[in-house]
Formats: C-alpha cells, sequence, structure tokens
C-alpha cells in the first residue's frame, strides 16, 4: 500500500521569537514494514543553519537554527510512503515468568534492545495505580503477547478519547487518574503499565491513515501525528506494535515517523521554539492511499 | 640560645691570633664534639616528647593508622612532623592554626552547607595536620591511578562507541541501559581530541591489611584540584618550616600540566579555554572561580555562550568569540536543554550539536558520568584482565551486583560485612543516606527487611564490602586523636600520558565513625604531603622568569560579567544617594518642628522617589546591598577578596542595624552615617586597587549613569521654584557640597547656585555634567564599531547632552528639564546594555 503523506506544524508568535533552535523528527523512518519512497522536509522561512542527523534509535533529526528574530515558521514533510503487508504471525512469545531470561539474554545495546525500554524514562516514570492495574489486567495471560494485548484492550474500555481533557506536557498518572486523554496519554499510561509487569515497552509516533476504507469507521488520532505502542514480546517474536487507543494491532494503516522509549525521545518539535511565549500552532496530517489521491 | 648555637659562637669569638695551630685545632675537635653530643641530646628529647605524644593517641582495633605502623612504632615519614607538634608548645601551636584559618578567610574560601531547603555559606573546616605519605608508597599508588584512568577512558570509548563489552558479556546491558547517566543522544559522538576524560578524582582509603584500594571514581566534573591548592597554602602557613625543609613534593607542576593541556585541546581555532559552571549558587563555585582566576581561564555560564554555525561562542563586549574548550563543572543532563534534559535552565541549546560536528572539546566529555555507578565496580576487575592482560594494580572496594544468583547468595550470606545501595547510585561508599543498608540494617530502620527487599529488588542492588578506612591524627581539643579519612587523588592527561597530582585533599571524620566523613556531616578537609626522601625545589604556580609558558590573550570581558560589574556599580551608588538623602532626613527630623513641616514632606517624598520605605534602615536599602553582593558573586573571579569582604561587612552592619530598635531622628542619622564611612570605604577600596580594565570602567559608567539619575532626580524635586524653605541647603548637603558652594559662591544659597554646583559644574564630582563627561570618557574607551569611524549612537547621545549640560545657564535648568536629563540617562544604560552587555 502506498501513502501520500502531509504533516504540517506551524508557529504563529505575539511576539518574534529571537535566534531559536529547533530538532524536527518530523520524516517517516524505513523498517522491515515500510519504505520511504520520497520526501522532503520544508521549513519556512529557511533556516540559517540545518543539519539532519539519524538519532540514537534510528529516528530522522532535523536540527535547525533561525538567527534572525521569527514571527511565523511553518515545518512541512511531503512525501509517499509505502507500507508492507504482514500477518501477526503465531503467538511465539513466551510466558511472562520467562521473559526476564529471554531480555538479559539480549547482550546488546543497540537502539532496539529491549533494556533500554524496561527501566523508567523522561515522561514515563513508575507511577503504582499504573503497575496495579498492569498486574491485575495480565494476570490471567498465558504469554507476553496476550498479557500486551489485554493491556491495550483493559485501556481502551477504561480511556475515553477526549482532546480536551489533556496537553502535550500532561502527565500520565494524571491522565490515568481522570480515565481522559488522547493517544499520547493512553500511550505513556500502556507503556507504564507493561513496564510494571516487566515488558518492555517503547512510544511510536506516526500516522494514521485519513479516511477508512469503504464501510469501515474512522479511526481516533488520524487528523494529526498519532502515536501508539511497541512492546518487546521475546526472542521469536520480537517487538510488536499496537495502537491501544483504537485496541488494534499494528498494520497496513499505520505509518511510523519515530520509535523512543516515550514522548520525549520522538516529539515531531523540540526546542526554544515551543517556549518562546505565546504563540498560536497550527498542526494537520493528510494520509491519503495512492489510488484515492491519483483518481481524485 | 641553643646549645648547638652556642657551640657554633665560640669557635667563631675565639681569636686565632691568641692560640697555636695545635690549640685551635684541639678547640675545634672539642667543639665538634660536644655539638654533636648536643644535638644528638636534643634529637633525643624531641624523640622522647613525640613518643609521649604517641602514647596517648590510640587508634582503633583492626584499622590501619596512617602514623603508627602495625607494631605501634611511628612510620618514618610522619617523625617529623610529630617531633615539631610534640615540642612547639600549645600556644605556638594554637597561633600557628589560627594562621592557616585566617588565610582561608581572607581568601574567601568556603563552601556551601546545605540544610533542607536553605544553604548557608560556611568557614572551609581544615583539619590542620597533613596526612603525610611516603613519596615511594605514593608513587605505586599513582601507579595504579594511571591503570585505571586509562582502563576508565577505554571503557567509556566503548560505551559511547561500540558497546563491545555489552556483546561480548562483561558489563550486563541493564546497567549500562538503565543508568541515567548514559546519554543516547552522546552515542556515537567521537572527541574533537580523541579522548573522553581528561581530569579525574579517584577516592581512595587504606585498608586494614595496609593497601589501598579505590572507593570511589568521580569522572562527571571532579571537583576538588582548587581546594587542594587553598588547603596546600594553608597547611604550608601553620607549618611553614616544616613545609620548606621536610621535602614535600610540590603541586604547581601538576596545574601548570592542567593549564598546558587545556590550552592545546584548543585545537585549529585557537578559541578561548574557559571553565563552564553552573553558577554561584552550586556548592563548589569558590574553586570554580579560584581556579579560573589561578590559571587565567574564563568562567562562563552557558547563558554566556551561545552556539552559532560556526560553534560555540561566547558572548563579549567585543561581540562573540570562539570558544574551543570547556571544562566543565556542571552535570551532562544539564548542559544541553534541547538534546539533554530538557527542563534544564543553566544549559546551552545546541551544545550537544556542536560537540557532534567537533567544534568545541569538552572536559569531561559529556555522559561521563556513567562511570560513577557503583555496580561498574563489580565489573571493573575482570574488564581490566580482558583488555589489557593484566590485574588492577590498585584493587577497588569489593562489589556485587545482586542482578546474579552467584553474587546476590553472596551478600545475603555476608549481609553483617555488606554495603547494600542501588547499583546506579554514584555516592561514595562512605556516604551512607536513607537507601542504603549497612551491617543488614537501614540507618533510619523504617524500611523492609533488607532479605526482602534484596529478592525484590536485586538487580536494581550492590552490594559492597562495608568500608573499614584507617585513621590519621586530627589534633582536637590539643589531643593527637585518630580519626577515620579518605584521600582525593587527582589526575590530569597530558601530551605525555597521566600526571597524578602529588598530593590531593583527605577528609578527616569529626567522629570515629566511619560513615561521617562528608563536610555535609560535619568531617573536615587536611592537606595531604607526599615527602621524597631527597630535596624538593620550590616551585610554584607563577610563570618563571626565563620565559613565559603561556601567550596571554588581551583579556576579554564577557557580557554577562559587564553586566554585572555595571549594576554593581549602579547598586551601589544608588544605596549611597539613598543613605545620603536618609540622613538628611534624619537630621532635620531631629530639629525641625511640626513634623508634617513642608520640608520633612520634601525630603520624605525624595526618599520615597528613590524608593525607600519609612523605616530607619528600609528593607529596600538591605535589598540594595544584596543585590550588589550577588553582581559580586557571579564576577568572583574579577572581584578583589578586599573588596568583596568590604562589601559583605557593609551588608552585614546595615542588616544589624535594621535589627536594632532605632527610632528616626539623631540615632538613625548616626547609623546614616556608620554607613556613609563604610561606603566610602568600599569605594576608596574599589578606585584605588582594581586595575583599569574593561571590568572597571563598566562599574564605573555604572556609577556615573546612577548619580547622575539621582542627582538630577533629587534637584529637580529641592531645587524647584515651589520647593520648601531649606531645600536647597538640604540638596546641597545630599550633594556632599557644602564647602564647595560656600567657597565658590560668596552669596546665600540660591536656586542658580545650587543647579550650578550640582548639575552644571563639570569639576564638581557630584553633579550631573561630571558624570555625563565621566561616561563619554569611559565609553570611548570600549570597543567602538569596526567598520566605521563615525560616532556609534552612545557616543552621539552622551555628546548632545553634554553640550546641552555645558551651553545651559543654570537659570533655564528647571525641574522639567532636569527631569529630562535623568531620563537621557536611563535611555543612556539601556543603549550600554544593548551594545555590550546582552
Amino acid at each position: 500500500m502506498h501513502y501520500d503523506i502531509t504533516l504540517e506544524i506551524g508557529y504563529r508568535f505575539e511576539h518574534p521569537a529571537t535566534a531559536a533552535r529547533t530538532l524536527l523528527r518530523m520524516f517517516p523512518i524505513n523498517t522491515s514494514r515500510q519504505t520511504l519512497l520520497h520526501g522532503a522536509l520544508i521549513c519556512s522561512p529557511q533556516a540559517s543553519e540545518r543539519r539532519d542527523e539519524v538519532d540514537f534509535f534510528g529516528n530522522m533529526l532535523t536540527s535547525l537554527m533561525f538567527s534572525a528574530p521569527l514571527k511565523n515558521v511553518l515545518f512541512r514533510f511531503e512525501g509517499r510512503v509505502q507500507r508492507i503487508p504482514f500477518d501477526g504471525g503465531l503467538d511465539l512469545s513466551p510466558p511472562l515468568a520467562v521473559l526476564q531470561r529471554e531480555i538479559d539474554g539480549v547482550a546488546s545495546l543497540g537502539p532496539h534492545s529491549p533494556h533500554h525500554y524496561l527501566g523508567p524514562s523522561e515522561r514515563v516514570q513508575p507511577v503504582g495505580e499504573i503497575a496495579a492495574f498492569g498486574q491485575d489486567v495480565t494476570a490471567a495471560a498465558l504469554t507476553t503477547l496476550e498479557a500486551v494485548l489485554a493491556v491495550s484492550r483493559g485501556l481502551h474500555a477504561l480511556f475515553d478519547f477526549d482532546a480536551t481533557a489533556t496537553d502535550v506536557a500532561t502527565d500520565p498518572a494524571e491522565a490515568f487518574a481522570q480515565r481522559r486523554g488522547v493517544c499520547q496519554d493512553i500511550s505513556h499510561v500502556m507503556i507504564g503499565a507493561l513496564r510494571a509487569v516487566g515488558i518492555p515497552a517503547g512510544y511510536v509516533s506516526g500516522f494514521l491513515r485519513t479516511q477508512p476504507p469503504p464501510g469501515q469507521p474512522r479511526l481516533s488520532g488520524a487528523d494529526a501525528m498519532h502515536a501508539w505502542v511497541r512492546a518487546w514480546c521475546g526472542r521469536e517474536l520480537g517487538w510488536v506494535e499496537i495502537d491501544p487507543t483504537n485496541d488494534l494491532r499494528v498494520a497496513l494503516d499505520h505509518v511510523v515517523v519515530a520509535y523512543g522509549r516515550d514522548y520525549a525521545d520522538v516529539s515531531p518539535v523540540k526546542g526554544s521554539l515551543r517556549s518562546a511565549g505565546p504563540h498560536k500552532t497550527q498542526h494537520s496530517v493528510d494520509m491519503v492511499p495512492e489510488v484515492l489521491s491519483t483518481a481524485g | 640560645m641553643t646549645s648547638v648555637e652556642a657551640a657554633r659562637s665560640d669557635t667563631i669569638n675565639a681569636s686565632p691570633a691568641d692560640m697555636s695551630a695545635a690549640a685551635t685545632a684541639e678547640r675545634q675537635q672539642m667543639a665538634e664534639q660536644r655539638q654533636i653530643a648536643d644535638a644528638l641530646s636534643v634529637a633525643q628529647a624531641r624523640a622522647k616528647a613525640a613518643q609521649a605524644m604517641v602514647l596517648e593517641y590510640q587508634p582503633p582495633e583492626g584499622v590501619a593508622d596512617e602514623l603508627l605502623q602495625a607494631d605501634g612504632s611511628i612510620r618514618p615519614v610522619w617523625r617529623p612532623m610529630i617531633e615539631h607538634l610534640a615540642t612547639r608548645g600549645a600556644t605556638a601551636l594554637a597561633g600557628d592554626f589560627a594562621r592557616g584559618d585566617q588565610y582561608l578567610h581572607d581568601a574567601g574560601v568556603y563552601y556551601r552547607q546545605y540544610t533542607g531547603s536553605d544553604s548557608d555559606v560556611r568557614d572551609w573546616p581544615l583539619s590542620h595536620i597533613p596526612v603525610m605519605i611516603a613519596e615511594s608508597e605514593w608513587a605505586e599508588l599513582s601507579d595504579g591511578l594511571v591503570q585505571r584512568a586509562d582502563l576508565l577512558e577505554r571503557l567509556m570509548a566503548d560505551l559511547y562507541g561500540p558497546g563491545k563489552l555489552v556483546e561480548q558479556g562483561l558489563l550486563p546491558a541493564q546497567l549500562v541501559a538503565q543508568n541515567p547517566e548514559w546519554l543516547r543522544p552522546l552515542v556515537g559522538v567521537q572527541p574533537r581530541s580523541g579522548h573522553h576524560l581528561h581530569v579525574l578524582a579517584f577516592e581512595i582509603g587504606r585498608s586494614p591489611d595496609g593497601s589501598w584500594i579505590v572507593l570511589g571514581d568521580r569522572t562527571q566534573a571532579p571537583s576538588g584540584p582548587g581546594f587542594a591548592l587553598e588547603n596546600r597554602m594553608a597547611t604550608a602557613k601553620v607549618f611553614p618550616e616544616m613545609f620548606v625543609e621536610g621535602n614535600v613534593l610540590r603541586l604547581a607542576r601538576f596545574f601548570r600540566e592542567l593549564r598546558a593541556s587545556l590550552q592545546d585541546l584548543r585545537g585549529p581555532n585557537q578559541g578561548h579555554a574557559a571553565i563552564l559552571t553552573p553558577g554561584q549558587h552550586t556548592d563548589t563555585y569558590f574553586e570554580h572561580a579560584y581556579i579560573a582566576r589561578s590559571l587565567g581561564l574564563l568562567l562562563l555560564e552557558c547563558g554566556d555562550l551561545t552556539v552559532t554555525p560556526d560553534g560555540p561562542m561566547v558572548r563579549t563586549i567585543n561581540g562573540l568569540e570562539p570558544v574551543s574548550v570547556l571544562w566543565r563543572r556542571l552535570d551532562s543532563r544539564f548542559a544541553d536543554p534541547l538534546e539533554l534534559d530538557e527542563a534544564s535552565a543553566i544549559g546551552m541549546p545546541g551544545l550537544v550539536s556542536a560537540l557532534r560536528a567537533g567544534q568545541v572539546d569538552m572536559l569531561n566529555a559529556l555522559g561521563s558520568g556513567v562511570l560513577e555507578a557503583r555496580a561498574l565496580m563489580a565489573f571493573l576487575p575482570r574488564i581490566c584482565r580482558q583488555l589489557t592482560g593484566e590485574a588492577l594494580k590498585l584493587p577497588n572496594i569489593a562489589t556485587w551486583w545482586c542482578g546474579q544468583p552467584r553474587e546476590l547468595a553472596h551478600v545475603r550470606d555476608n549481609l553483617g560485612k555488606m554495603m547494600i545501595a542501588p547499583a546506579m547510585s554514584t555516592a561514595l561508599p562512605f556516604e551512607v543516606d536513607g537507601s542504603t543498608a549497612l551491617g543488614g540494617k537501614f540507618r533510619d530502620n523504617a524500611r523492609i527487611a533488607v532479605g526482602e527487599w534484596l529478592e525484590e529488588k536485586g538487580a536494581e542492588l550492590v552490594g559492597q564490602q562495608a568500608v573499614t578506612l584507617s585513621t590519621t591524627p586530627a589534633m582536637i581539643d590539643g589531643r593527637l586523636v585518630p580519626r577515620p579519612m579518605v584521600i582525593r587523588a587527582f589526575a590530569v592527561r597530558t601530551a605525555h600520558g597521566w600526571e597524578v597530582m602529588p598530593g590531593g585533599y583527605a577528609r578527616i571524620g569529626r567522629t570515629e565513625d566511619p560513615t561521617a566523613l562528608a563536610m555535609q556531616s560535619g568531617g573536615s578537609v587536611a592537606d595531604v604531603w607526599v615527602v621524597s626522601d631527597e630535596d624538593v625545589p620550590p616551585d610554584s604556580l607563577t610563570p618563571r622568569a626565563d620565559g613565559p609558558f603561556m601567550r596571554q590573550r588581551p583579556e576579554r570581558l564577557p557580557a554577562r560579567a559587564a553586566d554585572n560589574l555595571f549594576w554593581l556599580g549602579r547598586y551601589v551608588e544608588r544605596a549611597e544617594h539613598a543613605v545620603r538623602t536618609m540622613r538628611a532626613y534624619h537630621l532635620r527630623r531631629a530639629a525641625v518642628r511640626p513634623l508634617d513641616s513642608p520640608l520633612l514632606a520634601l525630603l520624605r517624598a525624595d526618599i520615597a522617589r528613590q524608593g525607600m520605605s519609612e523605616a530607619a534602615v528600609p528593607p529596600e536599602l538591605l535589598g540594595l546591598f544584596t543585590a550588589s553582593l550577588a553582581c559580586v558573586g557571579h564576577v568572583r573571579d574579577r572581584f578583589s577578596d578586599d573588596g568583596w569582604h568590604a562589601l559583605s561587612d557593609l551588608s552585614a552592619l546595615a542588616r544589624d542595624m535594621s535589627k536594632r530598635p532605632m527610632g528616626a531622628g539623631d540615632s538613625a542619622a548616626r547609623a546614616m552615617s556608620e554607613l556613609l564611612r563604610k561606603l566610602a570605604g568600599f569605594s576608596g577600596l574599589v578606585n584605588d586597587n582594581m586595575f583599569r580594565a574593561a571590568g572597571w570602567r563598566f562599574m564605573s559608567m555604572g556609577r556615573s549613569v546612577e548619580r547622575g539619575i539621582q542627582m538630577a532626580g533629587t534637584l529637580a524635586n529641592f531645587a524647584d521654584p515651589n520647593a520648601a524653605t531649606g531645600g536647597l541647603d538640604a540638596a546641597i548637603e545630599i550633594g556632599d557640597s557644602v564647602m564647595a558652594h560656600r567657597r565658590r559662591y560668596a552669596v546665600a544659597t540660591q536656586r542658580e547656585t545650587v543647579v550650578d554646583l550640582l548639575a552644571l559644574d563639570p569639576d564638581n564630582p557630584r553633579a550631573v555634567a561630571f558624570q555625563v563627561e565621566r561616561l563619554r570618557k569611559d565609553q570611548s574607551r570600549l570597543p567602538q564599531r569596526y567598520d566605521t569611524t563615525q560616532m556609534g549612537p552612545i557616543g552621539r547621545a552622551l555628546l548632545t547632552l553634554s553640550t546641552d549640560l555645558s551651553v545651559a545657564k543654570p537659570e533655564d535648568v528647571g525641574s522639567d528639564r532636569l527631569r529630562d536629563v535623568a531620563s537621557r540617562l536611563m535611555t543612556v544604560s539601556d543603549m550600554l546594555s544593548a551594545r555590550y552587555m546582552s
């Protein structure tokens, strides 16, 4: 499946923001399940300095510096991504009791090593209530994958999708307490719950197709950048991606932009622009299957 | 006269002409024999005294002692010191100790004591008796430290490079992945110099069998070399002869090497080498300023820096200048809010990017704190053998990571001898806190059973052999008593390998408890003397006459330092003007009735204009002193210790006065006079002693701007045609120009004479015009624009103001015009800020 994707994030400042440095993670990466066919990340006005690098987790990282004061700034990614079909396969994941031994067997510090995803991270610190929830819903699970699915199901049932209840800085404990939030909050809570029962879990930022295939409901979170979770389910099965906001395993409708331990590792725009006084943000995503776009 | 000297003078006084050659020879022989005998008896007496002193000195069972060997005899290296202590006499010794303390106090050595949320500045707690170590023993120690430093560099290069140690099973992955100091954005970043580690400290202690072990590695941003140097200066003042004649290895070479390697690291762009400090509120800020001053380095906070496409630059009054080397004294995580800790307020956005681009070198590389985690100690012996084929020459404290079944069992079975703490803890083994279990118990007893803790959290814990430290003599209440100690040793990377400081500093326990060594828990600090068998030539940090070893760059004043000095000038002047006005008020308050008379009301209004409330010593005045001290605090590396003390005393006096019950009138006026004298003392000190470099110029401009603004403001009120009777005299008094007025104008005070004297007279140092002329002069000496010889906007504004005042006639200068002059001076202040200080 090919998708044409446009992502725009813009800021309008009340007072021109002075010299600013910004990091962008807006460029979809290549994985075994997706290929970036072509794409460009354009910034207007043009930055006075730009470096394109790859970060620790393998994400595309664009670092920008503006030396002139900014009143408006717009970052726009436009490109085409191919998603490669795959099925979930058999559940070859070990029982939870055995998972730790399999983790210990991974002698690697590479970006996808499960060791990075087990301890606390900047935005996902241990929270007693979330841990209790995790232990509760996974008590009956026979395998690691079952446990992961149980957490996703449990959260989907518990949470109301509510874009007004939280903001980008909301703490998972707070979101969990009010049972409301957006994909970012639900993903953070799920990561916390999984880690609490010993399952390495990370954060995925990306896109969700904007219009569903005919006859299917529109998924939540499609009009902005989306977020979901990946969990390490043992040596055999490896990483499994799951979208707790819609309670489904990630397949053809999702496109990955960046992997990390939590939002802090993947936030699409990071830096002094964000904190430069009162501003208005614009954020829009368009992800259209190629057949549609050529037909329309 | 001692008997030895007496013997010598005998021979000298004898006249050779009076005796035969034989008699002379005989006499000489006898004299020599007597001399030897006398010397022997002196030596015996000294030895006896030393022995007596040592008899009372009883180290605890089961630990090694620095002074005494296992058989109870004095170690040879200590003998001269003990004999000195035993024969010097209590009074003389107390005087000696006081001399050392006085030195530290005068030098302004302090540290911050944290008490809950608050922190206090405390005197440096020097334990006067140095720890004595023989050079041969130290050489062996150094050898072990050099090996360890090399090993740590290899470990660091691997953790931020290929990660082979983990792949080969020499280090568990989770100990790295869950280490909060392992900074992922730095993985793959190659230091420009090729090395990650440049300045290291090691905490070492002596075990009961007399051998040395490493208790902790300080790799993040080790503090202490400056304190070691200050301890040395103070201790050398306590024992001047001992130090000069005692073959003590000198520290100067270490600091020269350190300075040379900082200069070498500057690389192709030859930018500044600077110390990067978190700022004056950090507990070791004194040391940062001290080292910066001693080694001639810039002392910078992240706010001084900006990262441009060409790398990090320091904002100076001359514009941006490149920085090539940063000796980092803040924790890595705070260094760059963009790529590291987002919440950091003290970081520099873009620093990691500059490091990645190889534009700057950092000592030590960001992320070096990863090596401080206790758990690593469990794996270092094996890693050393694997990487180098050798065993660790200097073992570290035995450590077991409880994430492995065998090690867990060992720790559980030996709880009584174990200290158990979080695996990622970077605390030293003698810093026992609430998260540490010692001998199977928590200090606060409030936690779960240690056995359960191990079972549940094994992989997050390490067991370490409970430390037993050696004891060293401390003089407490006139008696020599054994106290536990550890030594902090330092190593710096030079062009020819690691150089270990011959010395360091020892931390000495307040009691016999080896877990209460930290200064925060009342411990003290002692110098470490490494004593050679051979003569040691004197050496000092100041350059020798036979050639400079470092090219001095022209002084560059960072913009923030300029800003602080400028505001220091403004605050102090503002305080002085307020005190003068308040004194004028209180003098009249005592004499003038009724209290609501127009004159008193006028004075009260002017005091209010200056932002002061009604109290005799208003809190706003104290606030000005506090703000002045804060400004000096930011520029301690450029400000004299005497100036600092003068200002501290002034502030303390004002604070003290504000607590005394003090009515308006005479007593308040006297208090103000006392403050004025102190203020004059401070100004005199600064004016007489401060080098006329750019820094002084900013302070001077701050004073001129403020004095001009305040004088114009006061005149606008007091010399107004409608002002109360007596206002003109008050103005002359506030302007400190009573005598000048009397001499200059043979008439009674009139509005015109007062305005002439205090606003327009370019020769009166209190007049507004005088301030404008001084500002012009100072400003013309500051860096100007390079691209044009035209006058800049500040110069133009000042010249216009100067001209206006020069051609004005007193009768034309009304209150509105005076207020306009004040406001134009404020504009000049803003222009100076924008041009030079931001």
